[in-house]
């Protein structure tokens, strides 16, 4: 354990702690008390990826000296030191974006919406820095509660009645998920003794009470997840959060479960190479369906919400391959960086559509005509992002696709390349909708456009899931500290 | 033997009962029985703390939470869905049935000597300085748990504050409760000296028997609840300053003497040698006056 074990614990404990002074401090006092950590969790997240990638091991903080199993541990890996940097860059942004909507100005009175923000905000950064880090599988636990608890409230935070409709029902399914994952939590606990990652590994045989907790934990993650068949509740939920809501939902919160999945069957589990098509069948399906769907959808954040539906399908690819010898690796890098990718283009695009609805005064694809007037730095950015989400070279998305599809290839599993492709299309044509109804002459602008910083927020999320895709993929070695497989 | 048997028996047959009412009120009714016999059921089993925490918040402070739930909603009745059909019900019904099987299943089958941490707790318990095994396990071994479960709370309590209306949002939680006469009344006048006093007991005991500080906080909510129930004390505003420290206070301590543990020793949450018991009391009765408030405010929801 040395001193840089430290950092991943401190880049959980800092938006934990935040959260719970946050209504001590009011709305005004938790925004600003917000801004001021961005810095902090920056330099603790580049802090732990570099200390990572230096010793070239995982980072491991052992809580109150006591080792696993009797105390909990914490810390990094390469996935999760990945995992903390995008979601302190996503929530960065966000949180630059929402000043305009949830601000508080000196003398104003404090708002509800404003109140509850913050701390959400801060709550669900918390919860995913918690979800990467974590190395016991009840701390894992406390971490969904946490994203949760917060993610639910935002979907309704504007108080109307079809977002409280949209949140009960996210609340449902994600409380079912919660149970099943701890009804499995129980069980392996009553077959290993013992919750933690690193001593389960390799020691869970496939008994009978294992295979129930793995089914059970597979299922109660892919509802939280939001991976079809258990997708129902998240295009309701995600296109009624405001924007910036939308943004930290299908960018982040999906992902702290999504994460949890593959460290339990990536190391906990006894492989299982059916279980593995069959999740990877989910995925194809929602890359298709999702995609067919996002095609047909009339209102633009509709859309965008069913395109998250379908770009979860790609996470869950990467499983088969895993235990591939050989090929193991390249899945790894292009699913890990499938998630990245798509957390800082979907929330571009949910930032760049919320602001397009609202100087148009609304979400209607058919009506998107004179949006490359009065929002083009918006559009530039929902252009920008689905490239990344189709695939299209020199982006990330590309890069993730791309790995993919070639270890799939490789791996003799040829069927989930054409799924890739397909999906690729299918991402084109709805891009290809938006933009080309945007790009459409419409009623002339007014006024000259005013400066909203906002604007280059949206943009610069999508410009950073582009230039991804620029880096050279050997340092993506990072990646592989701490990957348990072939 | 007898008396388990009956017992099963008993958690069964509520719990059928809780499904198969027809009326809200009386399956919530139904359901405060049922928590108290699962908690008479880990009582059997020798997990008073268990049975306590399942008496005080399973049955006592859910059971007010949904008693208050079923009478709004006969106040204002919500429009139903139509029911599903019967090829529904038969499929909801048959993926029950195979996930109580297959749990059920799992188990039994389990080890039948299933592999614990028992005895390393027990090995390991005088270097916690707490005499209580679970006491140890909460605030030692898998102190950030607890951290982390009472920041939760907290965020419960936003959870509840982001549902009130805009307008008076930051007004007094929950409905306003009409003065009450009769036995309530009574009650929240005798009850509340009585219950602080076995709370602080409850409390205390917990270092080295079973106890602690989320059910003695418990109860300390069930006796600000009381009063307020009675419309003898109205809840103070949302917006008020103090209430607001309150409900922070504990989780906030908890963290910073956790980083105090990093700067001198090292690891979060190490208790520095010497300074456990001091320490660890301090936090405990912060964190009680902060689950007590949380708790209460959730019991009595967003304004409405």
């Amino acid at each position: 354990m040395t001193g840089w074990s430290m950092l991943p614990l401190l880049a959980v404990m800092l938006p934990v702690l935040g959260m719970v002074l946050a209504p001590a401090l009011g709305a005004r006092g938790a925004e600003r008390l917000t801004l001021a950590l961005l810095p902090v969790g920056f330099a603790l997240a580049l802090g732990t990826a570099a200390a990572v990638q230096a010793l070239g091991v995982p980072l491991v903080h052992h809580l109150g000296h006591w080792t696993p199993p009797l105390g909990l541990a914490l810390g990094a890996d390469g996935i999760g030191a990945a995992m903390l940097l995008t979601s302190t860059v996503v929530v960065a942004g966000v949180a630059v974006f929402a000043r305009a909507g949830f601000g508080t100005s000196l003398g104003m009175p404090e708002r509800r919406a404003a109140f509850a923000f913050w701390p959400l905000l801060l709550a669900i950064w918390g919860g995913l820095n918690l979800a990467v880090t974590a190395r016991d599988l009840f701390t894992l636990y406390v971490a969904l509660e946490l994203l949760t608890f917060a993610a639910v409230p935002i979907v309704c935070l504007d108080g109307r009645r079809e977002t409280l409709a949209a949140a009960l029902r996210y609340l449902l399914f994600a409380l079912l998920g919660s149970v099943l994952y701890l009804l499995g939590v129980a069980l392996i606990y009553g077959a290993a003794g013992t919750l933690d990652i690193g001593l389960l590994a390799g020691r869970l045989a496939a008994t009978p009470p294992v295979l129930v907790a793995a089914a059970l934990m597979t299922a109660g993650l892919m509802a939280k997840t939001a991976l079809l068949p258990l997708h129902l509740w998240l295009p309701p939920a995600h296109a009624g959060a405001p924007a910036a809501g939308s943004a930290l939902l299908s960018a982040l919160v999906v992902k702290g479960s999504f994460v949890i999945l593959v460290r339990l069957w990536a190391g906990v589990l006894p492989p299982s190479p059916a279980a593995m098509q069959a999740l990877a069948g989910c995925g194809a399906a929602a890359i298709l369906l999702g995609g067919v769907a996002a095609l047909a959808q009339t209102r633009l954040k509709l859309l965008v919400a069913y395109s998250t539906v379908a770009q979860i399908g790609y996470l869950v690819l990467m499983f088969p391959l895993l235990a591939v010898p050989g090929v193991a690796e390249k899945a790894w890098t292009g699913g890990v960086l499938q998630a990245v990718s798509h957390a800082l283009a979907k929330s571009g695009m949910f930032l760049a559509v919320g602001l397009m609805t609202e100087r148009l005064g609304h979400d209607r694809v058919a009506d998107l005509a004179g949006a490359s007037r009065v929002a083009p730095r918006p559009l530039l950015a929902f252009g920008l992002s689905a490239l990344t989400l189709m695939g299209v070279p020199p982006s990330g998305g590309f890069a993730a696709k791309w790995l993919l599809l070639s270890t799939a290839i490789e791996a003799g599993q040829w069927w989930w390349g054409l799924v890739i492709l397909t999906g690729g299309l299918l991402t084109g044509g709805y891009a290809y909708r938006v933009l080309s109804a945007a790009l459409r002459a419409g009623p002339a602008a007014a006024a000259p456009l005013p400066h909203d910083s906002r604007d280059t927020v949206a943009l610069g999320l999508a410009l950073l899931a582009l230039l991804l895709g620029m880096l050279p993929l050997a340092s993506f070695g990072l990646l592989q500290i701490g990957r348990v497989g072939p | 033997m007898i008396v388990d048997l009956a017992l099963v028996g008993g958690i069964l047959a509520l719990a059928l009962g809780v499904l198969v009412a027809r009326q809200a009120f009386a399956a919530v009714a139904l359901f405060i029985g049922y928590g108290l016999l699962l908690a008479l059921a880990w009582g059997r089993l020798g997990l008073m703390d268990v049975a306590l925490t399942e008496a005080a918040i399973g049955a006592g402070l859910s059971g007010v939470l949904l008693l208050a739930a079923a009478r709004r909603l006969s106040a204002a009745p919500a429009q139903e869905d139509s029911p599903p059909g019967r090829v529904t019900r038969a499929l909801i019904g048959a993926g029950c049935a195979i996930l109580t099987c297959a749990v059920g299943a799992a188990v039994l089958l389990l080890p039948d000597a299933p592999p614990g941490l028992a005895a390393e707790v027990a090995a390991n318990q005088r270097a916690t300085a707490l005499g209580n095994p679970v006491a140890s396990v909460l605030m030692a071994f898998r102190g950030l748990d607890t951290l982390l479960e009472s920041a939760v709370l907290v965020l419960a309590v936003i959870c509840t504050v982001a549902l009130a209306p805009d307008q008076g949002w930051a007004g007094p939680p929950g409905a306003p409760q009409p003065q009450a006469d009769g036995p309530l009344a009574l009650l929240a006048r005798l009850l509340p000296p009585l219950g602080i006093v076995v709370a602080a007991h409850i409390f205390w005991i917990g270092v080295d028997a079973p106890g602690g500080k989320f059910q003695a906080a418990a109860i300390l909510a069930a006796m600000w609840l009381l009063p307020w129930m009675a419309g003898i004390a109205p809840a103070p505003p949302i917006g008020t300053r103090a209430l607001r420290i309150t409900v922070a206070a504990g989780p906030a301590l908890f963290i910073a003497v956790g980083l105090l543990g990093a700067m001198l020793t090292g690891a979060f949450l190490a208790w520095p040698s010497g300074f456990e018991k001091p320490l660890i009391l301090i936090v405990e009765v912060a964190l009680t006056l902060s689950i007590a408030a949380a708790l209460a405010l959730l019991v009595m929801g967003p304004r409405t």
